[in-house]
């Protein structure tokens, strides 16, 4: 495609070389004999100039971005081969002796004519050549903003699920409706309730900011959670935390348990008539971090579908493991099973360090 | 019934807190009204109920084993309206955190609806139309039919459009996926996490659930007739009562006899 519309160029372009050629003088004075002999030679030239050096392209360099230093070969010697074979296709076309070519570089217009040609070829070719790259260049910057563009849609509409997810309205509602129960009831514990929601809402709203946190304030924020359930849900709800002080520093991406445990309040403890215990724990072994959410509900299987109508599991289980997979690459692990006692258990694990990334 | 019959309700609130409180509001708000019972689970309040033949229910949507739109179905099929002077449907008040089933447009209808947390003047305006609704009760006969079509509409999701409808069932058999296509599907049955596809010839069990196949199907040709049965309604050979008045469907290619709860049995009435 490109190479027709070079030939186009080309051919407008000898037409024009023929014609100040005519108004110069050059060949024999100003008459309409003069530019046709003219414009023959011309053409004949910068058309076996365009030939040599565009197939030279196609073949020589297939791959334009690295290989285009090749043509300060290809175009010296397309600009001689095609001066050569144009003079003699022309001189053979008029019935000169075709001595033409060879006899006239010796002499000084014949010379003055292949560096023209030389020129005119080096700067067109460079002409066209940034033209494409120029074309090849904006077409890139339009795919790479559509891939940023894509990224960000995907990134913010994430970010928009994970809000949905954890600021839930019937956990914010209910959470609330208990609240409300407790100013008349029992202001100290309405105050301490309040606390925790005002803390896990900063956690909530606040995750994205940074990107790793110390693991004893995720489990202070788990903390909060299990405070605001533990109200709402009575003595069926039992909560165990387990955080060795000397893990207490190791850097995590902030709430990166929360869906787990939500998870296991929502499709675990709640639909269980008799609720049950949930332990978190954390440990260490071979320099990993091993994070554990055990419960003791209905079990992963047995969740189905809610009574809403929404599937368990989900969104928040695919969300850790982005997340994950995101921080850690292949470093991290993650398996969820069933407990044959019943209830879930999922295992995380990746390098630990206590280094904070900012 | 005496002049001195108070009115009576049950609670049923999986959270103690929002059970106690909405206790002491209807204590505060209603102090006639007796409360027989709170419990804190579906299967509860579904048994309560029907020992109690309280004149009021207050459930709870998201509860522990059972919802309380599934309890309220359960109990509608289960309420004895056949022998005479027996106590009429109790009068249905839903309490939920989140109003998911955009229900500003229940205000005037047969069940009530109560956003948590309760509010008291919302409460008074619930309390104030029970009280007109249990005075109607003790002279004209109640309307149990506007509650059954009220809870069906919140049980059923809406059809999806005709484009997205099912062609085929897909059935795995050992290594084996089978095609069924739903014309042949005499009736679906839920059990426990599966589904049970029932044709002439045979059956399959899937593992979608039955909530999510419904809306799938066309609901001209797919009839829900029970919380776990759609049956395919060009296999119907007839509707028949039994002597407790409840309807038992005899099919086309299959020998089972299917109940039909209540709540459904509006399709199968005489033309």
């Amino acid at each position: 495609m490109r190479g027709w519309r070079w030939l186009l160029a080309s051919a407008t372009l000898n037409t024009v070389i023929a014609l100040v050629l005519t108004l110069a003088g050059q060949g024999h004075g100003l008459g309409l004999r003069a530019l046709g002999v003219n414009l023959l030679y011309s053409q004949c030239i910068g058309l076996a100039i365009w030939a040599l050096i565009d197939l030279g392209r196609v073949w020589l360099t297939p791959d334009e971005a690295t290989q285009w230093p090749r043509l300060f070969g290809i175009v010296p010697s397309g600009v001689v081969l095609g001066y050569l074979g144009g003079t003699l296709a022309a001189d053979t076309l008029l019935g000169k002796s075709s001595q033409g070519g060879l006899a006239l570089l010796q002499s000084g217009q014949g010379l003055g004519l292949l560096l023209m040609s030389l020129a005119v070829g080096g700067v067109c070719t460079y002409y066209f050549m940034s033209q494409a790259r120029l074309a090849s260049v904006r077409e890139e910057a339009a795919r790479a903003s559509a891939r940023a563009e894509a990224a960000q849609r995907q990134a913010a509409e994430s970010q928009l699920k994970l809000l949905q997810t954890q600021l839930e309205p019937h956990m914010l509602f209910n959470t609330l409706a208990n609240l409300r129960v407790l100013v008349g009831l029992d202001p100290a514990r309405a105050q301490a309730m309040l606390d925790h929601l005002i803390a896990y809402l900063r956690a909530t709203l606040g995750a994205s900011r940074v990107t790793r946190h110390p693991l004893r304030d995720e489990f202070d924020r788990l903390a909060d959670y299990l405070a605001l359930m533990a109200v709402r849900m009575g003595p069926r709800l039992t909560v165990s935390l387990d955080l060795p002080a000397e893990l207490g520093a190791a850097q995590v991406p902030p709430l990166l348990l929360q869906p787990l445990v939500e998870n296991s309040i929502r499709h675990g403890l709640e639909p269980k008539l008799d609720g049950g215990r949930i332990t978190v724990q954390a440990r260490q072994a071979d320099g990993r971090l091993l994070l554990t959410v055990t419960d003791t509900g209905q079990g992963f299987q047995a969740a189905g579908t809610l009574a809403d109508g929404r599937s368990a599991g989900g969104f928040g289980l695919t969300q850790v493991r982005e997340r994950l997979h995101t921080c850690y690459g292949d470093q991290a692990a993650m398996e969820i099973g069933a407990i044959t006692s019943g209830g879930t258990r999922v295992d995380i694990s990746f390098p630990l360090s206590t280094v904070a990334l900012t | 019934m005496s002049p001195a019959h108070c009115p009576t309700a049950l609670i049923a609130e999986d959270e103690p807190l929002l059970a106690a409180a909405l206790q002491a509001e209807l204590a505060r708000h209603w102090p006639e009204l007796q409360v027989l019972a709170s419990v804190s689970d579906g299967p509860s309040a579904l048994a309560q109920a029907l020992a109690l033949r309280p004149d009021v229910l207050f459930f709870d949507i998201r509860m522990p084993g059972m919802s309380g739109l599934d309890a309220a179905a359960a109990l509608a099929d289960a309420w004895d309206t056949a022998t005479p002077g027996a106590k009429s449907f109790p009068a249905l008040v839903f309490v939920t955190a989140y109003d998911q089933y955009a229900v500003q447009a229940f205000e005037a209808q047969a069940v009530d609806y109560l956003l948590k947390p309760v509010q008291a003047e919302r409460l008074q305006k619930t309390i104030q139309k029970l009280r007109l609704t249990l005075a109607a009760t003790r002279t004209s006969a109640p309307d149990f039919e506007a509650t059954l079509n009220q809870l069906r509409g919140l049980l059923t999701a809406p059809p999806t459009p005709q484009a997205n409808r099912l062609q085929h069932i897909q059935a795995s058999v050992g290594n084996a996926i089978h095609l069924v296509p739903v014309a042949d599907v005499v009736y679906l049955e839920a059990a426990d996490k599966y589904v049970r596809v029932l044709t002439a010839s045979r059956e399959y069990l899937i593992r979608t659930a039955l909530k999510e196949l419904l809306p799938q199907l066309d609901p001209a040709q797919f009839w829900q007739i029970h919380r776990g049965t759609v049956v395919n309604s060009g296999c119907v050979a007839l509707a028949a009562r039994d002597e407790q008045g409840r309807l038992n469907l005899s099919l086309r290619g299959r020998p089972e006899r299917l109940a039909v709860s209540r709540l459904f049995a509006h399709q199968f009435k005489a033309m």
